[in-house]
C-alpha cells in the first residue's frame, strides 16, 4: 500500500510537472485600442458591416458604423478589414478548470459526495492556469460558468473570465447559481440481477422531489430564525430566496419539468433556468408564462430515443426561442470538457436547421449573458460593456472559417497560444528543418 | 355420498402401477394387470391431419394397442364410453428444464476478473460443457408435472440451461404414477446449446457474442482434431462433445440476430441446429426460412405496456410497440411461409397463458392444425419419436387428451390427460355445463338467473327483476348450491336452494330454504344459452401493423431499390484531379455513376435539380462502433479469432442517424480491449438489410490492433491481466507473432495439425492477406509496433486515433503507414495530452494518408464537420480536408477503386448537401449507396409522421387493452449508450 502511496504521489507530480505551461495572463490595457473595418456581430441579432470599434480601460466606448461616422481612432489601431468582431462567447454549466484529465482521479474535483451541497462553491477549484481552458480562447469561448456536478444539489456555480492568474483574479460573477440535479422519473433497472434492460419507472421519484422540498423549506426555517448555531448548507441557501443566486435546474422529461415549475412556484423562487431540459421544447409555453429561461441541451448530441426526430438536439434550441422562451446552449455532455470549445459549431449548428444566424449567436452570447445576470457587463459589443471580444478571418460559427487573430478580455489582449499551438509550432519545425 | 367415486376406483383398478417385470416383488404375490381399457365413441385426432369420427381405440400396459373406426374388443377389456368427446395426443414439448435443479452460481472471491478455467480434465473455457448429462441430475417433480399436464404435455425433453455447450438432454414423460423407469424414454435425447455462459464459473472468455461464436467453432474443430492422437491430455468435454455429435442439437437464443448467428455456426460445421426463438421472427422471415432450421416458438407475448399517464408512455419505442402489436401473428407467418416450429411453454410465468396464448395465435391466424402438429407430431419428429409421441396410433404411448370439443376453442374443457395409460383426471368429465340462461322461480318470486364459467367453476349473476341479488354459486360433483341474499342487502337474509343435477340441464329443480328456515321446491327452467365466457374477455383481435425494414422507427415499408437518377447543375467534389467541379451534371445508372459533364442526357432517369447544392462521394467511417451487439471480446489479451462480422446489429438506429449526416461505409472495429482486437466488419449502410447485405463484398480482411492505456487496463480496475505496462504489449506481439510462424510450419509439415482460428488470423497478417489498424496514442509505442511489425516482415496499415503521430510522421511515412484521427479530442485520459487537433494537418504536410475518424455515433453523423475542423487547424486545403472523410479512409480501407471519388465506373455512393460539405450550415439532403436512396430530407419528415401515426394507432390499442382487464407491464425506457473502443458490455 505505501509503495503504490508512494508510485501515486510520484505520478501526481509527474503529471503535474509535465502538465502545459499556461500562457502568461495579459496585463491590464494600459492603451485604447480602435478595430477598424470588421463586421461587427454586436450579439443582440444586430450586425454593422463596416464598424469602428474603440475601447479603453477595458470598456468598449464606441461601437459604430465606421463608413457613416467620423471619429478619431484612438491608440493601437487594428485594420479588420474582410474580418468578423464578435463578443467573446458564454459557455454556461462548464467543468473546465475543474478537471484536468477526466480519465485521472487526482486531476478531477467535479463532484462532492452529499446529496443537498448548496455550500459546494466550485469557483475554489477553479484552476486557472488549466490547459483546457487555454485550448477555449482560440475558439472565441472566453468566458464560462464554472458548474460542480453530483449531488441533487450538487452546489454553487460562479462565473469567470479565461485569461486570469488565479480565480480570485477570473471571477465576474462569484456564487452565481445553484445547480438541481433535478430526480427522474426513471432509473437503472438491475439488468445484471435479471430484470429487463433500460431504465425502469422510479418508484422513488416522488420521495426525492419532496426531499428538496423539505430542504428548501427547512433552509427557510432556518434562516427565519436566530441561527445561533451554524447550518452550512443551509445558510447557503439565503442568496436564493432573496433572488441573488438563480436556480439551475438540470431536467429532461416531460413530468420532471413540469414539477420542476410547479416547485418554482411553492417555493415563490425569483429566477430559475432550466439547463439541458430535453423536452423543454413540449411545454415551451408554460417556461415562458412561468419566465423560465432554458439552457439548451448542446446540438452536437444525439436524440434520446430511436422514435426521436434524427436533427432533434441541432433544432431544440430554435423551437423554443420561436415559443418565446428566453435560450442559450450548453456544452454538457460526453468528454464535455475539452469539447466545450466547440460551442461556437453548436450555435453554427442550430443556424443550420432554421435559426437566423445572428439569432444563433445569441444563444452563445447575450441571450446567456441575461441567463446567467451578468449582461450588464458582457455578452454583447455595447458601449459600456467589457472589451471582452474577438476577432475571426470569418464566421465564427463555421469550423471552417472560425480563425481568430485577435483576443481580448476585459480590454487585455490575451495570446492565443496553447500547449496544443506549442506542440504543433515544435513539429511543423521538426519537418520543415527535414525537408529543408 | 361415496358411491360417486365408485367409478374412478375402478378405473384405477384397471391401470394400476405396473410391477416391473424382471424387480422381484417383497410386498405381496407378484400380479401383472394385463386388461385393456377401450374407449368408444369418440372423435379421434389420430394426427393434425387425420380425424376418425366415432372411433375408438385400445390401450394396454401404457401403449396404444389398436386404433380405428371399428377396432375388435378384446375379452378382458374395461370400456369407457366417450360420446360428444374428442381424443388428441398429448403434447410434447421438446425445450424444458423440468426436474432439473437451478445451476448454482460461482462467487468471486476478489473481484478481480478470472482468466483461466476452474476445471481440469476438461476443455480449456468452461462454458464448454458437453459432458453434462441431464439424467444424472434430474429428479421427477410431480407438482410441476401436473401444471404440465393440465395444460396437455404428455412428455418433455428436459436439459441443464447452463453454458454455451450444455451437455445432453433427456426425454421423459409427465407420468405422475409410474417410476422414473417408466418415464425416461431416452437418456441422451438431445445435446443443448446457447450463446450464454455458464453461471457456474466466472471464467471470463467469452464477454462477447463474436466470441461466444467464435468459442464454439474452435471447440468443434478441437473436437474433429482430438481423436486423431495428438492431444497430449485427456480432454473430457471433447470426448463428451464427440460422442454427443450425431445427436440432435438444439440451440437456445434469445432474439432473431443470434438465430441467424447460431445457424451461421452451424452451417460452417454442417451442423442443422433446431433453434429456440424469441418470438420476432416475423421481423425476417426471408432469413429465419434460410436457416433451413425447425424452431422452438415460447408460446409467449409480450403484454402491452401501461400507457395510460401520457408522460410515461412516451418513452415507450415504436419498436417495442410494434412487437407487441405484431407478435401474436408471429406464429401464423411463420406456417403460412412453411417454416418448420413447435411450440414451447419454456418460461411461461403462467402456464394458464399457454392455452389462451395459443388461441390468440389462432384468433391471429394460425391454423389449428398447424399448431397441432407443432405440439405433437413435429417435436415427436424432432426426437425421433414419430411412431411413439405426438400421435395415436398402434404401437406409440398412450398419451393423449380427452376434451369436450375442439382443443383450440376458449369453451374447450379439457377432461383427462393419460400419459403412458395413467389417467389423470383435470375435470369431471361427468359434470354437466350448466352455461345459460335461466328463469328461476322460487317462493312466487321469478328470477333472472345467468350462469357463465367453465362448468367446475360456474359463475352466476341473479336479477329480481332490475335489481341486482348478491349471490353465490357452487357446483360440486352433481350437486348445486345457490344461496341468494335479500333485496334488502342490510339485512343478513339467505336463500338456500341446492339441487341435484340431471345429465340435461334445460331444467334443474330442488329445495329451497327461505331466510325464516322453511322450505319448499323451486325450478330453473333454461332459456337460452349464455356465453360460458365473460364477455370482456372475448378475443379481440387487433389490426396488426405490416413488419417494417428494420421494424421499427424510420424502417422502409419496401426496401428502396435501385434508381436512375440525374442530378443536375450541381457542385460536384470529384476528389480526382479534376478538383471541385461548378454546375456539373452527374448520371447515376444501375447503381453506378456512369457519366460527369454539362447538360447530361437524363434517359429514363429520375432528374433532381441540384442548383446550389453541392454532390459529393459519400463519408467513410474508419472506426466506428455503430451497428454492433457487442463491441469488445475482453476476455483474452488476443480475440484474433472473433470477428465484427458475427456481431452486426442491422437494427442499430445510428445506421439511419449515420446516413442523415451523408455516412455510406463504415469500418465497425472492434475495441480496444486488447493489444489483438477483433477482425473488422466493413460496412455498407445499407438501411433496412440484413446484416449480411450491409458487408461491403468487396473490401479485403482488416483487423483491430490496440496499444495504450485500454489494453494494459490502466482505467479499469483489473490488475491480473497481462500486459499492465507498454514493456508487455510489446511482448505479446513478438509472442503471437512467433507462435504464429512456428504455427504455419506445423501447418505444413502436420496433416493432424490442430486448426487454431486465432492462429490462421495471425498467419494471415503475416503474409499480407490481413491488414491492421491500430488504436494508438502515443509515439513510443507507435515506434515500436512498426518495428515488430518490420521484424515480421509485414507493415501496418494504418494508426487510427493516432493522436500522437504527428510527432512521428516521418517515420509513418517511411513505413507506408496511413493515419485515421480524432479531429480535436483530447484530455480525457493520460495518453491523450499531446493530442492536438492539428495532428492531422501536420500529418498530412507530411505526406501521410490522413482520415478523420469518429470512434463515436454521435460524431459520425457530422464528420464533415470534423473535417471542416482541418481547415481551421492547420490550414489544410479544403478539397484536401474533404478527402479525409472520403478518399482518404476509402484508400485505408482499399475499397478506393469502388468509393471515394466521383468518377464514371465507381459506385454511386454519393450524397447531395445543401450547401458547401464542409460548412456547419449545409445538410445532407440525399444519401445514396449503389444508385439506393436511403436518406431522404422529405422522406425523412413523412417518417415522423408516420411514426406519430402508428404510435398514436397503438397507444390506442394498449389503452383498450388496459381497460379489458388485460394484464399490461410498466414503461421500460431503452437507454442510449454512448459506445466507443472501450465500452465493455453493452446494454
Amino acid at each position: 500500500m505505501k509503495k503504490f502511496k508512494i508510485i501515486l504521489v510520484i505520478a501526481i507530480i509527474a503529471i503535474s510537472e509535465s502538465l502545459y505551461a499556461q500562457q502568461t495572463p495579459a496585463p491590464k490595457q494600459t492603451e485604447a485600442v480602435t478595430i477598424v473595418g470588421a463586421t461587427a456581430h454586436i450579439g443582440n441579432g444586430e450586425t454593422i458591416e463596416y464598424s469602428l470599434i474603440i475601447f479603453e480601460n477595458g470598456k468598449l466606448t464606441q461601437v459604430l458604423d465606421a463608413r457613416t461616422t467620423k471619429m478619431a481612432y484612438r491608440g493601437k489601431i487594428i485594420n479588420a478589414e474582410g474580418k468578423h468582431i464578435y463578443p467573446g462567447f458564454i459557455a454556461p454549466n462548464t467543468t473546465l478548470g475543474l478537471v484536468e484529465v477526466a480519465a485521472i482521479r487526482s486531476t478531477d474535483d467535479q463532484k462532492e459526495i452529499g446529496e443537498m451541497l448548496p455550500h459546494i462553491r466550485s469557483l475554489i477549484a477553479y484552476n486557472a492556469e488549466s490547459g483546457i481552458v487555454e485550448s477555449m480562447r482560440p475558439n472565441g469561448v472566453l468566458i464560462g460558468q464554472i458548474t460542480p456536478r453530483g449531488g441533487t444539489i450538487s452546489g454553487t456555480s460562479s462565473v469567470v473570465q479565461f485569461d486570469a492568474w488565479n480565480w480570485e483574479d477570473a471571477v465576474i460573477k462569484e456564487d452565481d447559481g445553484l445547480h438541481i440535479n433535478w430526480p427522474n422519473s426513471f432509473t437503472h433497472g438491475k439488468w445484471w440481477e435479471g430484470e429487463e434492460r433500460g431504465m425502469k419507472l422510479n418508484k422513488k421519484y416522488e420521495e426525492e422531489v419532496s426531499k428538496l422540498s423539505r430542504f428548501f423549506n427547512n433552509s427557510k426555517a432556518y434562516l427565519a430564525g436566530n441561527q445561533k448555531k451554524t447550518h452550512l448548507p443551509y445558510k447557503a441557501m439565503e442568496n436564493v430566496f432573496t433572488g441573488k443566486k438563480k436556480v439551475f435546474v438540470h431536467v429532461d422529461g416531460e413530468k420532471e419539468i413540469l414539477d420542476a415549475i410547479q416547485f418554482k412556484k411553492d417555493q415563490n423562487l425569483t429566477e430559475m433556468v432550466l439547463v439541458g431540459a430535453y423536452n423543454a421544447h413540449k411545454v415551451a409555453d408554460k417556461l415562458k408564462e412561468n419566465n423560465i429561461a432554458v439552457l439548451a441541451q448542446r446540438p452536437h448530441s444525439k436524440p434520446n430515443q430511436d422514435d426521436d426526430d434524427y436533427d432533434i438536439t441541432y433544432k431544440m434550441a430554435k423551437i423554443l426561442q420561436e415559443k418565446g422562451v428566453l435560450v442559450g446552449l450548453e456544452s454538457s455532455g460526453q468528454m464535455e470538457t475539452m469539447n466545450t470549445r466547440n460551442l461556437p459549431f453548436y450555435a453554427g449548428t442550430v443556424a443550420a436547421n432554421g435559426m437566423d444566424k445572428e439569432e444563433a449567436l445569441k444563444l452563445i452570447t447575450s441571450n446567456t449573458a441575461k441567463i446567467l445576470g451578468i449582461d450588464a457587463i458582457v455578452g454583447t459589443l455595447e458601449r459600456g460593456k467589457d472589451a471582452t471580444l474577438f476577432i475571426s478571418e470569418g464566421d465564427a460559427l463555421d469550423m471552417r472559417t472560425n480563425k481568430l487573430t485577435h483576443a481580448f478580455i476585459q480590454g487585455r489582449e490575451i495570446s492565443l497560444d496553447s500547449h496544443q499551438t506549442k506542440l504543433y509550432k515544435r513539429y511543423s519545425d521538426k519537418y520543415k528543418s527535414q525537408k529543408k | 355420498m361415496k358411491f360417486k367415486f365408485l367409478p374412478f376406483i375402478l378405473f384405477l383398478a384397471g391401470f394400476g402401477i405396473q410391477a416391473q417385470q424382471y424387480f422381484p416383488q417383497n410386498d405381496g404375490v407378484k400380479s401383472v394387470n394385463t386388461n385393456y381399457t377401450v374407449f368408444k365413441n369418440a372423435k379421434i385426432h389420430i394426427d393434425p391431419n387425420t380425424v376418425i369420427e366415432n372411433g375408438m381405440f385400445a390401450i394396454k400396459s401404457g401403449k396404444i394397442t389398436a386404433i380405428g373406426k371399428s377396432i375388435s374388443i378384446p375379452e378382458n377389456s374395461v370400456q369407457i364410453d366417450l360420446e360428444g368427446k374428442e381424443v388428441y395426443p398429448s403434447f410434447i414439448d421438446i425445450y424444458s428444464e423440468f426436474g432439473i435443479k437451478k445451476p448454482v452460481k460461482a462467487e468471486s472471491d476478489n473481484n478481480q476478473p478470472q482468466y483461466d478455467a476452474g476445471r481440469e480434465g476438461y476443455y480449456w473455457n468452461d462454458h464448454i460443457r458437453p459432458e453434462t448429462n441431464s439424467a444424472k441430475l434430474f429428479t421427477f417433480d410431480k407438482a410441476d408435472a401436473e401444471k404440465l399436464q393440465k395444460i396437455g404435455f404428455g412428455a418433455v425433453n428436459t436439459h441443464f440451461p447452463d453454458g454455451i455447450i450444455r451437455g445432453t438432454g433427456m426425454l421423459v414423460t409427465l407420468n405422475t404414477e409410474g417410476t422414473e423407469g417408466d418415464r425416461i424414454l431416452k437418456d441422451r435425447s438431445a445435446q443443448y446449446l446457447s450463446f450464454d455462459k455458464s453461471v457456474q464459473s466466472r471464467q471470463s472468455y467469452p464477454t462477447s457474442i463474436m466470441g461466444a461464436m467464435a468459442l464454439l467453432r474452435q471447440t468443434y474443430l478441437d473436437a474433429n482434431w482430438y481423436p486423431k492422437g495428438n492431444a497430449q491430455y485427456n480432454d473430457l468435454s471433447l470426448e463428451a462433445l464427440n460422442k454427443n455429435k450425431d445427436l440432435i442439437q438444439i440451440f437456445k437464443t434469445d432474439n432473431l440476430l443470434d438465430v441467424l448467428r447460431a445457424d451461421k455456426v452451424g452451417d460452417e460445421f454442417g451442423i442443422q441446429y433446431v433453434i429456440f426463438g424469441s418470438g420476432n421472427e416475423f421481423e425476417g422471415l426471408k432469413e429465419i426460412k434460410n436457416t433451413n432450421a425447425t424452431l422452438i416458438i415460447p408460446l409467449d407475448f409480450p403484454d402491452a405496456y401501461d400507457v395510460e399517464n401520457p408522460f410515461l408512455a412516451n418513452y415507450v419505442s415504436l419498436q417495442d410497440m410494434k412487437r407487441w402489436n405484431q407478435a401474436p401473428a408471429n406464429l401464423k407467418m411463420l406456417a403460412q411461409n412453411e417454416i418448420p416450429f413447435v411450440l414451447t411453454a419454456y418460461n411461461l410465468k403462467d402456464e394458464k397463458k399457454f392455452k389462451t396464448n395459443l388461441l390468440k395465435a389462432i384468433s391471429y391466424g394460425l391454423d389449428k392444425k398447424a399448431a397441432l402438429a407443432a405440439l405433437t407430431t413435429t417435436p415427436a419428429k424432432i426426437l425421433g419419436q414419430e411412431n411413439k409421441l405426438g400421435v395415436l396410433k398402434e404401437g406409440a404411448w398412450a398419451n393423449f387428451l380427452i376434451t369436450s370439443g375442439d382443443f383450440f376453442e376458449e369453451e374447450t374443457i379439457l377432461y383427462e390427460n393419460w400419459v403412458q395409460g395413467q389417467r389423470k383426471v383435470l375435470e369431471n368429465i361427468n359434470r354437466v355445463n350448466l352455461a345459460g340462461n335461466y328463469k328461476l322461480k322460487v317462493s312466487g318470486n321469478e328470477y333472472d338467473l345467468k350462469i357463465t364459467g367453465k362448468p367446475g367453476s360456474p359463475k352466476v349473476e341473479v336479477k329480481l327483476a332490475e335489481t341486482k341479488i348478491k349471490s353465490k354459486i357452487t357446483y360440486e360433483d352433481t350437486w348445486l348450491n345457490l344461496l341468494l341474499s335479500s333485496v334488502d342487502t342490510t339485512k343478513t337474509e339467505f336463500i338456500r336452494l341446492v339441487a341435484k343435477i340431471p345429465s340435461k340441464t334445460d331444467q334443474i329443480s330442488g329445495k329451497a330454504i327461505l331466510n325464516n328456515g322453511s322450505e319448499t321446491t323451486f325450478t330453473a327452467i333454461k332459456t337460452g344459452d349464455a356465453s360460458s365466457l365473460d364477455d370482456k374477455k372475448k378475443n379481440d383481435i387487433y389490426d396488426v401493423l405490416p413488419v417494417t425494414f428494420p421494424n421499427m422507427a424510420y424502417g422502409f415499408d419496401v426496401l428502396p431499390k435501385q434508381e436512375n437518377i440525374l442530378f443536375k447543375n450541381a457542385t460536384v467534389w470529384t476528389n480526382t484531379k479534376d478538383g471541385v467541379l461548378e454546375n456539373t451534371d452527374v448520371l447515376i445508372q444501375n447503381g453506378k455513376i456512369s457519366g460527369i459533364g454539362k447538360s447530361l442526357n437524363a434517359g429514363n432517369a429520375r432528374v433532381i435539380d441540384a442548383t446550389g447544392k453541392h454532390l459529393t462521394s459519400g463519408i467513410i467511417d474508419e472506426h466506428s462502433h455503430i451497428a454492433g451487439s457487442s463491441i469488445n471480446e475482453s476476455g483474452q489479451n488476443s480475440s484474433a479469432e472473433v470477428s465484427m462480422e458475427d456481431a452486426i446489429d442491422p437494427t442499430d438506429i445510428n445506421i439511419y442517424r449515420n446516413l442523415a449526416g451523408g455516412v455510406t461505409t463504415v469500418q465497425l472495429l472492434h475495441g480496444s480491449a486488447n493489444p489483438i482486437g477483433g477482425r473488422s466488419a466493413i460496412l455498407r449502410l445499407k438501411w433496412g438489410s440484413t446484416a449480411n447485405d450491409m458487408i461491403f463484398e468487396a473490401a479485403p480482411k482488416f483487423i483491430k490492433f490496440a496499444l495504450g492505456e485500454n489494453v494494459k487496463q490502466s482505467n479499469w480496475g483489473s490488475t491480473s491481466r497481462f500486459p499492465q505496462s507498454r514493456m508487455g504489449v510489446e511482448q505479446v506481439y513478438m509472442d503471437y507473432f512467433s507462435r504464429a510462424k512456428n504455427y504455419e510450419q506445423t501447418k505444413k509439415s502436420d496433416k493432424n495439425f490442430r486448426k487454431d482460428i486465432e492462429m490462421e488470423t495471425l498467419v494471415e497478417i503475416l503474409n499480407g492477406e490481413r491488414f491492421i489498424t491500430c488504436h494508438s496514442y502515443v509515439q513510443s509505442e507507435i515506434n515500436m509496433l512498426m518495428k515488430v511489425a518490420e521484424s515480421f516482415g509485414f507493415r501496418i496499415n494504418t494508426f487510427t486515433h493516432i493522436l500522437e503521430g504527428y510527432k512521428v510522421a516521418d517515420k509513418m511515412k517511411e513505413h507506408g503507414i496511413g493515419a485515421s484521427t480524432f479531429s480535436d479530442w483530447w484530455a480525457y485520459k493520460y495518453e491523450v495530452k499531446d493530442a492536438i487537433p492539428y495532428n492531422a494537418a501536420i500529418m498530412y504536410d507530411a505526406e501521410l494518408t490522413v482520415a478523420i475518424n469518429s470512434d463515436d455515433s454521435e460524431m459520425s453523423r457530422r464528420l464533415n464537420q470534423e473535417a471542416a475542423k482541418s481547415v481551421k487547424y492547420g490550414d489544410v486545403p479544403e478539397e484536401e480536408a474533404w478527402k479525409f472523410v472520403t478518399l482518404n479512409p476509402a484508400k485505408l480501407l482499399h475499397i478506393d477503386q469502388y468509393v471515394g471519388s466521383i468518377q464514371p465506373g465507381k459506385d454511386a455512393d454519393v450524397v447531395l448537401w445543401t450547401g458547401h460539405p464542409l460548412s456547419v450550415y449545409s445538410k445532407a439532403e440525399k444519401t445514396l449507396i449503389e444508385g439506393v436512396v436511403y436518406f431522404d430530407l422529405e422522406k425523412d419528415l413523412k417518417m415522423r409522421e408516420d411514426i406519430a401515426r402508428q404510435k398514436n394507432l397503438l397507444t390506442g390499442q394498449m389503452l383498450q387493452e388496459k381497460n379489458k382487464g388485460e394484464k399490461t407491464k410498466p414503461v421500460v425506457k431503452k437507454e442510449e449508450q454512448d459506445i466507443h473502443c472501450d465500452t465493455l458490455e453493452i446494454y
